[in-house]
């Protein structure tokens, strides 16, 4: 198991503290947390609501940023970035898979699949291309056509983990992405999560309440008071 | 950016009939600001293509100095014989000058469309007054005879309204008279008269040898320089001397711009409400999409595209309320024909004219409603901050 530790480092995280303003207070959420994420890990951060899960998730996608300390992706530096370069990196780096979806309603399914291709330099031939294929690999192909409302929950996930690798990030960050679903539907997103981890090498941090979405990630971590409990998983 | 731009600006015009209320209501105080922007620029447009169209550049009128209208004005028998002795002026083989002195009063009529009384004027004139008139043109009938208790009617007022049928009988005030003629003269301001003989006027209304104005004709345009210098000259001749296409010109000037004076207060007043309905509309649009624009936005999308999406939202809603507008007042006024009071309070008959530069200005109005109803919310659309992607 030690192994995976001494994988590629992915996430070079150095004191790392976030605060927020509330009111006149100062909330810190975390201080000084430093720690790595290797290539190819699956990772699900559990802990009790509030404890920031979230906004660690915030973090390492570059959709916000630390109040202090450095966050570095594959060695080179995302905290300081500015917003059009972060822009930039998150389109080719992370996909992003929320506990609601996030689909365009208006877009068919396969629309909504290309938008990340919309800002790669690609014909449309082949972004219709590749949206397929990604939507091939969730396994829900045949449903191209369809708006999210002619979609179940566990269907509409599915889709919207299409949109998250079509662009071939190395990351995914999932929050809660089957808070949503029945068991069953959750099930079969997380054994879909599972295969593109192991198959695609994609890296997946997953934020998480329930304990059997978590047993599906290679690596449990517990987030309290601002510090990570690491346990590894017994699946 | 383009891409994206355009992405995101088919998400936007895609999700309107989702707030289909909000979007029609929009789409209609649009189309009323424009409706009632084109409606009264129609209206004075009609109007003042009509009256400017009455006068000609070869005919003086005469009238006495101060007067402005010619309801205001008289001419004593004498004036009106130095008149016609000015020189610059036409005169036939006998070297008698073409001249017309007339005397209107007004009279009352029934309209057609509701029933109601309305002015009309019953102008008495010499015989030489169709040949003053360009495009003269009698349409049945015939002239009436000097003297006698006939009538000659324009065309407008045998069409909006009752009783002047040929050859009928009508009493106007304490008189009865006959129609024997309809004239017309190409839809100018003359269309909407009756004429009659200038000594049975005077007769039956008491004005002795008095009349209003003098109308002459010109050698040719510039002689109405001449003219006014004789005029000037003439101690016994206080007047004013006017081609009468000016003078009809300023007579239109004042009551279109009048008509407009009504129009623009209107319709800026219904513009702001229009406004207001843009911007709450947009506004919502914005609110209820926050999460998806943030998912762009995480995605990778910068704000531009979303401010471009708000936007064309906005131009798309304003630009359909105009041509809607647009369409619905050129389909219900356009060549409708109208009456209102004319500079001398009697009823002109005109046709709404809803011209091209007036349909552009109420779209580029819809527009620019659209844009400034559009421009905070577009704003608020590019600022979106990109945690709302967790938003429920
Ligand atoms: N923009 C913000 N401004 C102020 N406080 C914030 C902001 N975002 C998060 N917080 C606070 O930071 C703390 C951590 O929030 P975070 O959303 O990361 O928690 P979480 O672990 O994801 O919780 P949950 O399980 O409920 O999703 C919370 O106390 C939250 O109220
Ligand atoms: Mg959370």
């Amino acid at each position: 198991m030690t192994e995976d530790l001494r994988q590629d480092t992915l996430y070079q995280l150095d004191h790392v503290s976030k605060s927020y303003t509330r009111g006149k207070e100062r909330v810190d959420i975390f201080t000084d947390l430093t720690m790595q994420i290797g290539r190819g890990e699956f990772i699900a951060i559990m802990g009790p609501s509030g404890s920031g899960k979230t906004t660690i998730l915030n973090l390492l996608g570059g959709i916000d940023r630390p109040s202090a300390g450095e966050i570095a992706f594959k060695g080179q530096r995302i905290d300081n970035l500015g917003q059009g370069k972060l822009a930039t990196w998150r389109a080719h780096n992370v996909g992003f898979i929320f506990q609601f979806y996030n689909l365009m309603p208006t877009l068919t399914a396969i629309e909504n699949v290309e938008l990340p291709l919309l800002l790669l330099k690609m014909s449309g031939k082949e972004r219709r291309r590749r949206a397929e294929t990604a939507l091939d690999i969730v396994g829900i192909a045949d449903r191209a056509g369809h708006k999210p409302r002619q979609l179940s929950g566990g269907q509409q996930q599915r889709v919207a983990i299409a949109r998250a690798i079509v662009a071939d990030p190395a990351v995914l960050m999932c929050d809660e992405p089957t808070g949503d679903l029945d068991r069953e539907s959750a099930n079969s997103v997380l054994e879909t999560l599972q295969l593109l981890n192991t198959e695609l090498g994609k890296t997946i941090v997953m934020v998480t309440h329930d304990p059997a979405a978590a047993s599906f990630a290679k690596k449990e971590l517990h987030l309290d008071k601002g510090r990570f409990v690491e346990r590894e998983a017994l699946a | 950016m383009f891409r994206q731009s355009l992405a995101v600006t088919l998400i936007n015009l895609k999700s309107i009939p989702q707030r289909p209320g909000m979007s029609i209501a929009t789409i209609i105080s649009v189309a009323l600001v424009v409706g009632v922007l084109l409606g009264f620029s129609a209206m004075a447009n009609g109007f003042r293509a009509t009256v400017q169209g009455t006068g000609s550049q070869d005919v003086a009128i005469f009238l006495r100095s101060g007067a402005q209208a010619e309801l205001n004005s008289g001419l004593s028998r004498d004036e009106v014989r130095l008149i016609e002795e000015a020189p610059g002026l036409a005169r036939d083989s006998g070297g008698e000058a073409i001249a017309s002195a007339e005397l209107y009063v007004i009279v009352d009529g029934t309209k057609r469309s509701s029933g109601t009384d309305a002015n009309i004027p019953l102008r008495g004139v010499g015989e030489d007054a169709a040949l003053l008139r360009q495009n003269f043109e009698l349409v049945e009938g015939r002239m009436f005879a000097p003297g006698s208790n006939d009538l000659v009617v324009g065309r407008s007022v045998q069409r909006e309204f009752s009783g002047f049928e040929m050859g009928e009988e009508i009493r106007l005030g304490n008189n009865n008279w006959q129609i024997v003629g309809v004239f017309s003269t190409g839809g100018t301001v003359f269309d909407s008269e009756i004429w009659a003989d200038l000594g049975v006027i005077q007769n039956l209304y008491n004005r002795g040898s008095g009349v209003q104005t003098v109308r002459a004709r010109l050698e040719n345009p510039d002689a109405i320089e001449r003219v006014r210098a004789y005029a000037e000259n003439e101690p016994r001749l206080n007047l004013d001397v006017q081609a009468e296409q000016a003078y009809y010109a300023s007579q239109a000037g004042a009551t279109s711009d009048l008509i407009m004076y009504l129009g623009w207060p209107l319709s800026i007043a219904m513009a702001i409400g229009a406004f207001a309905g843009a911007w709450n509309t947009l506004y919502s649009s914005v609110d209820r999409r926050t999460r998806e624009i943030a998912t762009l936005r995480a995605i990778g999308f910068s704000g531009f595209p979303a401010f471009v999406g708000t936007m064309a939202e906005a131009l798309m809603l304003s630009a359909i309320g105009g041509l809607v507008g647009a369409a619905a007042v050129y389909l219900l006024f356009n060549g409708v024909s109208a009456s209102t009071l004319g500079g001398s309070f009697t009823q002109i008959v005109f046709s709404f004219a809803v011209t091209p530069s007036a349909i552009i200005a109420g779209i580029v109005m819809a527009l620019v409603i659209g844009f400034l109803g559009g421009l905070v919310p577009a704003i608020r659309a590019a600022r979106v901050p990109i945690l709302a992607v967790h938003a429920d």
